[in-house]
C-alpha cells in the first residue's frame, strides 16, 4: 500500500550518526518530491548516550510531529526499549539480531527513574526483562520486527572496502539501517544514494564507504526480508524548487538577508549552530559582487554583548546568539544598550530553563524573563518566531526594527525550531526590505552641533556611526543630557526617561498589526487559542483536524510580546467563549501577559514542560477535550520520550 | 590647519578630587591626540566605570563611557565595525584587573590594534577606597578596615604573557612622559598595554605623590628626595623583539623588569613585537576585502532599501528537489 505518510525514527548512542542517518534520510525523500519535518532530540553529552530524530515525511506539507512511528530504525538496544511503545499497529522496527537477546536493565546508560518505570511497565505486561519479549509482544500487537544481522553487513562491507577491523566502521550503522528502511519502504535507491552523494560532497572516500553500506544493506532486506512491510513510500513529481533546513539555519540565512555584518557569540546549546553555520559562510555573493559578515567567538556573553553595542555604534548591523544562561550574564548589557539607544539584535534560542536545565531539550519558560531582563525601565522589543520560516524573517526584520527604534530587539526562537528540520518552497526574499531608520545624512551635520540625544517629537533622535566628520559624539551608560555627557539634573532625567520610554507606544503605532500576530482557522469562533513561538505547527495541524470534524476554533499567535499589541488583542479576545492558552511552560507566561496588559484571562491552560516539543496528537486530544467540555482547565502534556 | 591640544577639551567639568591624577591623563591624552595629527572625529575613547571613566567626557573625541569592566568588549566591537577608527580604550584597575580580567586576559589572545590604558592607583576611590587588584598584600590604604588580605597582580607582566604586543608603564604626573607613551602606544600596530601610575590623593595614602617622588627617602650626603621612578629608555634597556626568535628572551626580560618595584621602579616600554599578525591581519586574510568593507561600510542595501544579499547559493547547498 502507497503511504501518504510515514513516520521514520532513528535511534542510537550519540555520536552513532543519528544526525547524518536523518540527513541523509530527509534529504532522499526531498529529493522524491516528499516534505519532511525532522526533530532532534539528544542529551547532554558527546558520546553514548541515547539521542533519536523522528522525521515525518508525507506528500503533503507537515508542521509539526506527531505521535506515532511508523518505522523505528534501532542502531542499538536502547532505542528499541526507548521507543517501542510509540510503534504504531502495522508498523515495523529494526534491530540487529545480536541485540534480540539484551537484558533491558543491563543496558548501561538508561537513568534509574527510567527503569523504575519501565519495570512496572514490564510487570503490568506480564513481561520478563530481555528485550525479546517485549519484541514479542510487539509482534503479537501486529508490529512488524525485522531482524537484521548488523555485524554480519558490516563485514561484508569491511571485506569490500578492504578494511581488517571491524570497529573501524562500526559508525556505517546509521547507514546501514536506512538501506534496509528505504529497501523496505520500497522507495528508489537512486535517490538515497544522490543524498549520500550531496551530503559528503567534501569527502569522496566517504561517500565511497557508504554507498557501499546502504547497498549492501539494500540488497540484503530486498532479499530477505521481501515486502512484508506494507508500506510504500513513493515520490511525487513536484516543480518548484524546495530546501530542507533547520531553525538555526534560516535564522543565519535571515540574518545575512537582513544585513547583519557582525556576529558575536559565546558557545551555548542550542544557539551555537547558528554561529558556526554563518562563519563557515562568511563571504557571501551581493548583487554588486561580495559581502561579509565577521563572526567573533567573545571569551563570554558579557564580551559578546557588548562588543555588539560597539558595532553597532560603529555603524554596522549587528547581533549576538544565545540561550538562558548566557542571555542571564548580558543584561547588564542590554540594560546598558536600552539607555544609549543602540540598537543591537539578541537571538535567544530557549531551551529548558531554570540554571543549566535541560541544555538539549526545549521549553518556552523565558518569555517573562526576556521582557522584564534589565535594571531600570527601557524600551524594547520583543519578538517570537512560531516555525522555520518565521525564524528566516524575523531575523532580518529585527534589524529594521532595532534602527528605526534605536531599541534592543530580542529575537526569541527555541530548540523546538533550532534543532529541527523542515522542507519549505525556497524562501522568497523580495518582501525583505532594509529600513535603517533616522540616519543623519553627513551634509546635515553643521559643525560641533550634533547631539546624539538631541529631543524631538518622536523621542527619535538621527543617528550616526562613530567616526561621522563633523559629528564627534559620547554615549553614557550614566543618565545624560542630549550631548551625551553625564547629567543629574532632575528636570533632564525626567525629559530622558519620557523620551525612551514613550518609544514603546511609537511602535505599538507603527508597527503594522500583522507583523504584531498572526491569525488562523475560525476568527469569528465562539473559541480561540492563543500562543506563540513552536507549538503553532501542532496547533495548526490539530485545528485542521479538529475542523474535519466540525469543532471550529480561532487561534492567534503572538509575535511581538513586548510591546503587546493590547488594545488589538483586547478587541480580538472580548466576547470569546473559551480562551485556550497553550505553552511550553509551567506558569502559562503569555496568558499572564495578557491577563495583564487587557485583563482577560484564558480559561483553559494547554502547558508541557517536559523539555520536549507538543505533537499534533497530543495538541488535536486536548483541544478535543475542551471543546467537548471534557478537559479541566489546566492540561499537563507529557508525551515523548 | 593643525590641532592644538585645546582642540581637544571640552567643557565640561572634571569633578575629580583636587591633585587626582586623572587630570593629568586626561591632559597627556589630550596632548597625545593632538600631537598624533588625526581629527578629533577619528578617534574613539572608550571608557570603563569609576573616576576614570569620567574622562570620556573630557576629551573632545568620540566618547563611550561603557560598563564596569567592559571596556574592551566594547572597543573591541566598535574596531572590528571600523578598523580605521584610532580605538583607545581606559579604565581603572579594578576595571580592567578584577570585574573586567576575563577581557583584559582573552584580548592579549587577538592582538587588535588598540591601546588600552590602565588607571593604576590601587584602590577603588569612587565607592570610598577599597582595594583594588593592584594593591600589595598586606598594606592597609587610608579606607581598608584591615591589611589588604590579597597579593596584587602585576599588570605588565599579565599583559605579556596574555599575548599584549605592547607593554609600558608610565606615571599621571608626568605628562610629558606619558604623552610620549600614549602616542607609541597608539602608533603601534596591534595591541597596546599602558600601566598608568597615579596616586589617589583622597585614598591611597601609602602610593603618593610624595612617595613616588621619593621625598621619604633622601639622600644623607645631599638632604635631596631620591624618586622611586626612573626611565628604562635612559637604561639602554631594549624591549623590541627584532626578530622572532627573540620574543621568548624579550618577553621574559620585560616580565623581569615589571617585578622591580618598591624603591626603584622602571617606567617606558618594556615589550614591543610588531611581527605578530593583529587581529585585523587575521580576518583579512580570511576576507580579502575587510580593509577595503568592513562590517560599518558595506552595503546592505539598493536604492529601493532591497537587501543586496544573494542566498542562491546559500539556497543550492541547502535545496532537496
Amino acid at each position: 500500500m502507497v503511504v501518504e505518510e510515514i513516520n521514520w525514527m532513528a535511534g542510537g548512542p550519540q555520536g552513532s550518526g543519528v544526525d547524518s542517518a536523518a540527513n541523509i534520510f530527509g534529504r532522499a525523500c526531498g529529493y522524491g518530491g516528499l516534505f519532511v519535518y525532522g526533530r532532534r532530540e539528544y542529551h547532554s553529552n558527546i558520546k553514548g548516550l541515547h539521542s533519536y530524530f523522528h522525521l515525518r515525511v508525507s506528500k503533503h506539507e507537515t508542521l509539526a510531529n506527531v505521535n506515532d512511528v511508523d518505522l523505528l530504525a534501532a542502531f542499538d538496544a536502547e532505542t528499541v526499549v526507548r521507543h517501542i511503545t510509540e510503534v504504531v499497529k502495522g508498523g515495523g522496527i529494526i534491530v540487529d539480531t545480536e541485540h534480540v537477546n539484551t537484558r533491558i536493565f543491563e543496558i548501561p546508560p538508561l537513568p534509574p527513574e527510567f527503569k523504575q518505570e519501565f519495570r512496572q511497565f514490564l510487570n503490568n505486561k506480564g513481561l520478563g526483562d530481555n528485550l525479546s519479549e517485549l519484541l514479542a509482544d510487539a509482534e503479537k500487537n501486529g508490529v512488524h520486527i525485522f531482524k537484521v544481522p548488523y555485524m554480519q553487513l558490516l563485514e561484508a562491507i569491511a571485506k569490500q572496502l578492504q578494511i581488517q577491523q571491524i570497529s573501524k566502521i562500526t559508525r556505517m550503522i546509521n547507514v546501514l539501517t536506512i538501506g534496509v528502511s528505504f529497501a523496505l519502504l520500497d522507495y528508489d535507491p537512486e535517490l538515497v544514494e544522490r543524498a549520500i552523494k550531496a551530503i559528503f560532497a567534501d569527502k569522496p572516500k566517504v561517500v565511497d564507504m557508504n554507498m557501499i553500506a546502504f547497498k549492501t544493506a539494500y540488497e540484503y532486506a530486498r532479499n530477505n526480508l521481501g515486502n512484508k512491510f506494507g508500506r510504500r513510500l513513493e515520490k511525487a513529481e513536484i516543480s518548484e524548487k524546495r530546501i530542507f533546513l533547520s531553525g538555526n539555519q534560516a535564522a543565519a540565512l535571515g540574518k545575512v538577508l537582513g544585513g547583519c555584518r557582525v556576529q558575536t557569540y559565546y558557545p551555548i546549546t542550542p544557539a551555537a549552530d547558528e554561529s558556526e553555520y554563518l562563519e563557515a559562510h562568511e563571504i557571501f555573493k551581493t548583487q554588486d559582487g561580495q559581502g561579509s559578515i565577521i563572526v567573533i567567538q567573545t571569551e563570554d556573553e558579557i564580551a559578546a554583548v557588548n562588543s555588539v553595542s560597539g558595532a553597532a555604534m560603529a555603524g554596522a548591523r549587528a547581533a549576538t546568539s544565545t540561550s538562558g544562561p548566557g542571555f542571564a550574564l548580558m543584561v547588564e548589557g542590554l540594560s546598558w544598550a536600552g539607555n544609549s539607544e543602540v540598537p543591537i539584535v539578541i537571538t535567544y534560542y530557549q531551551r529548558g530553563s531554570p540554571a543549566t536545565g535541560l541544555p538539549t531539550r526545549f521549553g518556552q519558560s523565558d518569555l517573562r524573563f526576556a521582557i522584564h531582563a534589565g535594571h531600570g525601565e527601557f524600551p524594547r522589543i520583543v519578538l517570537a518566531s512560531g516555525d522555520i520560516q518565521e525564524c528566516f524573517y524575523d531575523a532580518a526584520t529585527a534589524f529594521n526594527y532595532a534602527e528605526r527604534f534605536q531599541v534592543p530587539v530580542i529575537h526569541l526562537i527555541d530548540k523546538a525550531m533550532a534543532n529541527s528540520s523542515q522542507t519549505y518552497k525556497v524562501f522568497d526574499a523580495s518582501p525583505a526590505k532594509i529600513e535603517r531608520g533616522d540616519m543623519l545624512d553627513p551634509s546635515r551635520i553643521q559643525g560641533g552641533s550634533y547631539r546624539r540625544f538631541l529631543f524631538t517629537e518622536s523621542g527619535i533622535s538621527p543617528r550616526v556611526s562613530l567616526g561621522t566628520k563633523g559629528a564627534v559624539h559620547w554615549y553614557t551608560g550614566d543618565e545624560h543630557n542630549e550631548v551625551g555627557h553625564i547629567s543629574e539634573e532632575p528636570s533632564n532625567r525626567r525629559a530622558m526617561v519620557d523620551k525612551r520610554m514613550k518609544r514603546l507606544e511609537l511602535i505599538d503605532k507603527e508597527v503594522p498589526t500583522e507583523e504584531k500576530l498572526n491569525i488562523f482557522g475560525d476568527k469569528d469562533s465562539k473559541n480561540v487559542i492563543v500562543s506563540w513561538g513552536s507549538p503553532k505547527g501542532a496547533i495548526i495541524e490539530a485545528m485542521e483536524l479538529l475542523a474535519k470534524e466540525g469543532l471550529s476554533l480561532g487561534f492567534i499567535q503572538v509575535r511581538m510580546l513586548h510591546p503587546l499589541p493590547k488594545a488589538y488583542m483586547a478587541d480580538l479576545l472580548k466576547n470569546r467563549e473559551k480562551i485556550i492558552d497553550v505553552e511550553n511552560n509551567y506558569l502559562g507566561q503569555l496568558g499572564g501577559i495578557i491577563k495583564e496588559e487587557t485583563g482577560i484571562q484564558a480559561n483553559y491552560h494547554v502547558l508541557k514542560y517536559t523539555g520536549r516539543p507538543i505533537t499534533t496528537t497530543e495538541m488535536y486530544n486536548s483541544l478535543k477535550n475542551i471543546l467537548t467540555g471534557k478537559a479541566a482547565e489546566r492540561q499537563v502534556l507529557t508525551y515523548g520520550s | 590647519m593643525a590641532l592644538k591640544m585645546t582642540d581637544f577639551k571640552t567643557d565640561v567639568f572634571a569633578d575629580w578630587c583636587p591633585g587626582c591624577g586623572d587630570f593629568g591623563i586626561m591632559t597627556a591624552l589630550q596632548m597625545a591626540f593632538a600631537e598624533l595629527g588625526l581629527e578629533q572625529h577619528r578617534y574613539v575613547l572608550v571608557a570603563g566605570i569609576g573616576c576614570s571613566g569620567k574622562e570620556a567626557h573630557n576629551v573632545r573625541v568620540n566618547g563611550v563611557h561603557t560598563l564596569h569592566g567592559r571596556t574592551l568588549p566594547f572597543a573591541l566591537g566598535i574596531k572590528i565595525a571600523n578598523p580605521e577608527l584610532e580605538v583607545i580604550a581606559i579604565g581603572g584597575d579594578g576595571d580592567g584587573l578584577g570585574i573586567g580580567a576575563g577581557h583584559f586576559v582573552n584580548m592579549g589572545r587577538r592582538n587588535l590594534d588598540i591601546t588600552y590604558i590602565i588607571h593604576n592607583n590601587g584602590v577603588y576611590g569612587l565607592t570610598k577606597g577599597q582595594a583594588s587588584p593592584t594593591l600589595q598584600l598586606g598594606l592597609k590604604t587610608k579606607a581598608l578596615p584591615k591589611p589588604n588580605i590579597n597579593e596584587g597582580v602585576n599588570p605588565i607582566a599579565l599583559a605579556i604573557v596574555s599575548g599584549y604586543t605592547f607593554a609600558a608603564r608610565s606615571y599621571a604626573y608626568d605628562v610629558k612622559h606619558l604623552k610620549d607613551i600614549v602616542k607609541q602606544a597608539v602608533q603601534h600596530r596591534g595591541l597596546a598595554f599602558v600601566d598608568c601610575l597615579q596616586p589617589c590623593p583622597t585614598y591611597n595614602d601609602i602610593n603618593t605623590k610624595e612617595w613616588y617622588a621619593g621625598e621619604d627617602r633622601k639622600d644623607p650626603k645631599t638632604g635631596k628626595p631620591q624618586p622611586r621612578l626612573y626611565k628604562l629608555e635612559e637604561t639602554g634597556f631594549d624591549p623590541i623583539v627584532h626578530e622572532a626568535e627573540q620574543d621568548f628572551a624579550k618577553k621574559m626580560a620585560g616580565i623581569e623588569k615589571a617585578r622591580e618595584w618598591g624603591d626603584r621602579i622602571p617606567i617606558g616600554v618594556f615589550y614591543k613585537n610588531q611581527l605578530t599578525p593583529t587581529f585585523e591581519d587575521r580576518i583579512t586574510q580570511r576576507i580579502p576585502f575587510y580593509r577595503s568593507a568592513p562590517p560599518c561600510k558595506q552595503k546592505i542595501s539598493d536604492e529601493t532599501g532591497k537587501p543586496i544579499a544573494d542566498l542562491s547559493e546559500f539556497f543550492e547547498e541547502l535545496k532537496t528537489s
